[in-house]
């Protein structure tokens, strides 16, 4: 097990290297880093102690080390637009999208779980049908049309909800969060919907698959011969038993939301990271590009171990095959 | 070949999405001749059309069925010119992608040994990485374009081809033909070329179509984004985004009818791609 551990930590640790070769390659090195790390409006004289500074100077593979130092110990580098350090401006919006994200994932799960298990516990009704209609329109309508009906629908002709911005928000632990307030909470609901309408077509396919599955077990059986009610036996048993995939997917989930929130948090001006990363990209604030390019690949690549690890802890195949895979 | 259509044919939804994607990519195809006018042509657009509800007869006289946009453009042709740029770039990334994963799965199929292992361990590393995300740092890096575009869209993409094409055709190694040609004195491209690619290219048309689809829609965001094409290209995605700052004030047609025309099309390729699957799966054959 521990050569196990050991091997997909260099395997993480060797992906982080890569990736940050690319980035590097990609935002330093193809553009010119001056541009990049030094804004257009600096004097003469401030360039040339940069260059100095940042050891623009030296051979590429020096330039690189160094960058992968700053990275190390966190340094991003300050933003163009907004002057202050990179990290303490994600840092700032990151509560924004994590609530969205998360929102998002609950309302998929809430509303997913329960459609997908009526549509595998009769497939064949009308409704099981409606529900894999509207499963198939989550999968293959894009996310960003799909906010614009929204805000066409509830903002623009029945006024009902916000067009976009977070609105006020609630201090805790000096964080602002909008679900507190009834206020709040209208500004989230649109953007919250948009997001989740992909997880939503997931989760009910998922739980349908595993409610058919399930209604075939002995348990269900044994259940039904024992004379309890179908409504009993749905919540006690099937839902149990399909419980474990639903969970992963909702923990993975997580993640692929946090990144998907970029679309979403344009069209409705959230003030999130997606939104941060758009801004940036069009201002061509490369040092935020960078800092979050960085920060996702990490983030991914800590899913891919954590996920990659449980099911060794789970399966014990995988233990021994793993070295040699 | 019969038989496969005939069966396609039972379902009636898939038979009439293909219809569907029929007609709308001949439509775009005869854009030049089927559009009431050239969006393009600068001289033709007049100011005091812009911005018109569906059915106002403009100033050269013909009705807009869907209306006019910001400066005038009547939008069911611009529309028809945004669907051929947006089927383009489509089709051209799903092509290369197809391409470029195939070449990949067989690759670590036949190879084996370390380039198997690198070449799947990157393919399942970008699958659990977002592929908008991946089309967005691509567009950010490399700047707009078309062919800046498709590159995005084809490192976006190609992991899909790669599983697929590295599932089948390591099954297919393994079967005893195959085994019985490597026996020969036949070279293993021949092996590779001409026994194991027609084995692995069916499910590889599967998943292109579903992948085109994707694409189109990968396209659409990133130029709703203002990432994607530059405005003298414009895709359904950027007539989308036009017409956003509109819709406020409720001139909802700029923005709804690009965007019902690019669902129509995507929702189409899906269930087409669907049936497709569903026919070629193996485990569903009776």
């Amino acid at each position: 097990m521990l050569g196990f551990v050991i091997q997909r930590l260099l395997q993480a640790a060797l992906v982080m290297v890569a990736m940050s070769a690319l980035v590097f390659a990609g935002v330093y090195a193809i553009g010119n880093p001056i541009d990049v790390l030094i804004s257009p409006d600096a004097t003469q004289d401030i360039r040339a102690e940069a260059i100095r500074r940042l050891g623009l100077d030296l051979p590429l593979w020096q330039q690189y080390l160094a960058f992968l130092g700053r990275l190390l110990r966190g340094d991003f580098g300050t933003s163009f637009v907004f002057g202050m350090p990179v990290l303490d401006l994600i840092l700032s919006r990151l509560p924004a999208t994590l609530e969205l994200a998360l929102a998002a994932v609950l309302i998929g799960t809430l509303v997913g779980v329960p459609l997908g298990v009526y549509a595998g516990y009769r497939p064949d009704s009308p409704v099981a049908r409606a529900i894999m209609a509207v499963s198939v329109l989550g999968f293959s309508v894009p996310t960003f049309w799909v906010g614009l009906i929204l805000i066409l629908t509830f903002a623009v002709n029945l006024d009902w909800l916000p067009a976009g911005d977070r609105g006020p928000t609630v201090e805790v632990f000096g964080i602002g969060w909008s679900f507190l307030t009834l206020e709040g909470l209208s500004f989230l609901l649109l953007p919250a919907l948009n997001l989740s309408l992909f997880k939503l077509a997931m989760m009910i396919r998922l739980s349908r698959a595993g409610t058919r599955e399930a209604m075939l077990t002995d348990t269900v059986k044994f259940a039904r011969a024992a004379g309890l009610k179908d409504r009993t036996i749905l919540r006690r048993h099937v839902l149990r038993l399909i419980s474990i995939p639903i969970v992963t997917v909702f923990g993975l989930e997580l993640g692929s939301t946090l990144a998907f929130a970029v679309v979403t948090e344009t069209i409705f001006s959230w003030p999130g990271v997606g939104k941060l990363i758009i801004d940036s990209i069009t201002s061509l604030d490369r040092p935020v590009m960078v800092a979050y390019l960085v920060l996702v690949a990490f983030l991914f690549v800590t899913i891919n171990l954590v996920v990659d690890l449980s099911y060794a802890l789970l399966d014990p195949r995988l233990r021994r095959h793993g070295a040699a895979a | 070949m019969n038989a496969f259509w005939r069966e396609y044919a039972e379902n009636k939804v898939a038979l009439a999405a293909a219809l569907i994607v029929l007609i709308i990519v001949s439509a775009a195809l005869s854009a030049p001749w089927i559009a009431p006018q050239d969006p393009y042509d600068l001289a033709g657009l007049n100011l005091m059309d812009a911005r018109r509800p569906p059915g106002f007869v403009g100033s050269n006289g013909y009705p807009h069925l869907l209306g006019t946009d910001a400066q005038g453009r009547d939008l069911f042709s611009a529309i028809l010119y945004g669907l051929r740029i947006s089927l383009q770039m489509g089709v051209a990334a799903g092509l290369v992608a197809l391409s470029i994963g195939a070449l990949l799965g067989i690759l670590a199929a036949q190879a084996g040994g370390w380039i198997e292992t690198a070449i799947m361990r990157v393919v399942d590393l970008q699958l659990s990485f977002p592929a908008i995300l991946l089309a967005l740092v691509l567009v950010a890096v490399l700047g707009q374009g078309k062919s800046q575009l498709v590159i995005a869209l084809v490192a976006a993409q190609y992991a899909y081809f790669a599983r697929t094409a590295y599932g089948a055709a390591s099954a297919e190694r393994r079967k005893d033909y195959v085994e019985a040609a490597a026996a020969t004195p036949l070279g293993t491209l021949h092996i590779v070329f001409r026994h194991i690619l027609p084995n692995v290219l069916p499910p590889l048309i599967v998943v292109a179509t579903v992948q085109v689809a994707n694409a189109i829609s990968l396209e659409a965001t990133l130029s709703f984004l203002g990432l994607g094409l530059p405005p003298t290209e414009p895709s359904l995605g950027m007539l989308i985004a036009n017409g956003f700052q509109y819709m406020m004030s409720g001139r909802y047609w700029i923005s709804v009818y690009p965007g019902l025309a690019l669902i129509v099309l995507i929702v189409g390729i899906n269930l087409v791609g669907d049936q497709l699957r569903d026919q070629t799966n193996p485990r569903l054959r009776r």
